[in-house]
């Protein structure tokens, strides 16, 4: 899940920082009247491949090891850096963004690019690598402070004492809202999974809440309440409704009954399988009804403790699919 | 294990939804037009074989955190699933084949019904 933001944050980010963020500022340069054998020096010590020629605090060219080996060919390495440098200089603004300095990367197909504020002075040299570390610095910063708001997530229960904290989630579930169906089982999801809840419990109460979710909007009257309240050891689950009311609770319970109409049929609800689903992924559930009046249920899942030390029971009936529905 | 973006070549599927991740791994398929029934069968990194399209099948494969759902006889989904889908981050595979087609492919490219045992 998470690779998928990841990939279009690299993308935004390229449109977002500007290449003063990932420039080196401070650059080489030459003059005009260096020779390129010590400019080969100035390339080996600084560990460079090139450097602008500056005169007067004025950008005249770009030299590189390029433009070196070439001179090495000719015998020419006493010359003066201005015989053998490019003149054709392709600079970029300091304020402009990264994806400007990309496209003038591909475009011209040079290996560095000189940087210059608006009245043309250079104010720093920009690679490819230069990038590459901006944009992997810039992730890593938002993937820390995901990371630190996901530990504070995660700690909550141990920051707040209390001799029972926990974590009330409240939703409004409007009846055929079919469109906003399991919005709020998927903000319980997404709670679970900040406050590092394990992922077979956060499928289990995803299914749970999904189900009792798609029941008030399939079969109430006039929708209902869906509440997951979560503690460091249990989750619980309850769903209102004000009617219609089950008439026959057990008849209800049985696997394949339904009393959805055809058109809801039709959209692949109405399985009669929330109920039996709900049973199979909760410890516990209850189902309170009166006909007219309205219906209540509650449903039970232990958080880890209770699943590490012996109940795998049905934790294994939750997850392995193996019994016919 | 395949990859969506081989599954998408081989089956010549439409891409809708989210395009982000097609280098995810199948681990194994599913197919059902009933929602409450892939909830209780399907797992995260299976593939969800239905002729269903509305919002709902969003919902349920993200919920689930399925690989991708391939949504068969033509069916197309509306806008609003569409955008529901790409801000879920779930991808919808569309086709004009059947069901019953679509699985036999898959099946032919090595998906099977459950994962394989890790060795």
């Amino acid at each position: 899940m998470s690779q998928v933001p990841q990939i279009t944050r690299i993308q935004e980010l390229i449109y977002e920082l500007p290449i003063e963020r990932v420039m080196t500022k401070d650059v080489i340069t030459v003059s005009p009247d260096t020779t390129m054998s010590e400019l080969k020096e100035i390339l080996r010590i600084n560990r460079i491949s090139g450097t602008p020629v500056v005169e007067g605090g004025r950008l005249v060219g770009i030299v590189s090891i390029e433009d070196l080996i070439k001179a090495l060919e000719k015998g020419d390495i006493h010359a003066p850096v201005r015989e053998r440098m490019a003149t054709r200089i392709i600079t970029v603004q300091a304020n402009e963004s990264v994806v400007e300095a990309v496209k003038k990367f591909a475009q011209y197909k040079v290996g560095r690019l000189p940087v210059v504020n608006e009245r043309g002075d250079l104010v720093g040299i920009l690679t490819g690598g230069d990038i590459t570390r901006g944009l992997l610095e810039a992730i890593g910063l938002d993937y820390h402070a995901e990371e630190i708001s996901r530990y504070r997530a995660r700690h909550i229960f141990e920051d707040i004492v209390s001799d029972r904290t926990g974590l009330i989630l409240r939703y409004r579930i409007k009846a055929r809202d079919f469109s906003g169906g399991g919005s709020a089982s998927s903000k319980i999801k997404r709670a679970l999974d900040r406050l590092g809840a394990p992922p077979m419990i956060q499928r289990r109460v995803a299914i749970a809440a999904y189900e009792a979710e798609m029941n008030l909007i399939i079969h109430t009257d006039n929708g209902g309440e869906l509440i997951a309240e979560i503690q460091p050891e249990v989750i619980r689950i309850v769903a209102t409704d004000n009617g219609p009311g089950i008439p026959d609770i057990e008849q209800a319970m049985q696997p394949g009954f339904s009393t959805a109409p055809n058109w809801i049929r039709e959209l692949g609800f109405g399985a009669g399988m929330g109920l039996a689903n709900i049973k199979k992924c909760s410890d516990s559930m209850k189902l309170e009804s009166q006909v007219g009046v309205g219906t209540r249920l509650e449903i039970v899942i232990k958080v880890s403790p209770v699943i590490s030390s012996g109940n795998s029971g049905s934790e294994a009936a939750a997850s392995d699919g193996k019994e016919k529905p | 294990m395949i990859t969506l973006s081989e599954i998408v070549q081989k089956l010549s599927l439409e891409v809708a939804g989210s395009e982000g991740n097609l280098e995810r791994r199948i681990v194994a398929g599913y197919a059902s037009d009933l929602l409450s029934c892939a909830m209780n069968r399907a797992k995260k990194d299976y593939v969800w074989v239905t002729l269903q399209s509305h919002a709902n099948v969003v919902a349920v494969a993200s919920l689930l955190d399925l690989a991708a759902v391939i949504i068969t006889e033509g069916n197309r989904p509306d806008e609003e699933t569409l955008a529901r889908a790409q801000r879920e981050g779930v991808s919808l595979l569309l086709t004009p084949k059947t069901t019953f087609t679509v699985v036999g492919e898959l099946t032919a490219l090595g998906v099977r019904g459950e994962p394989e045992p890790s060795s």
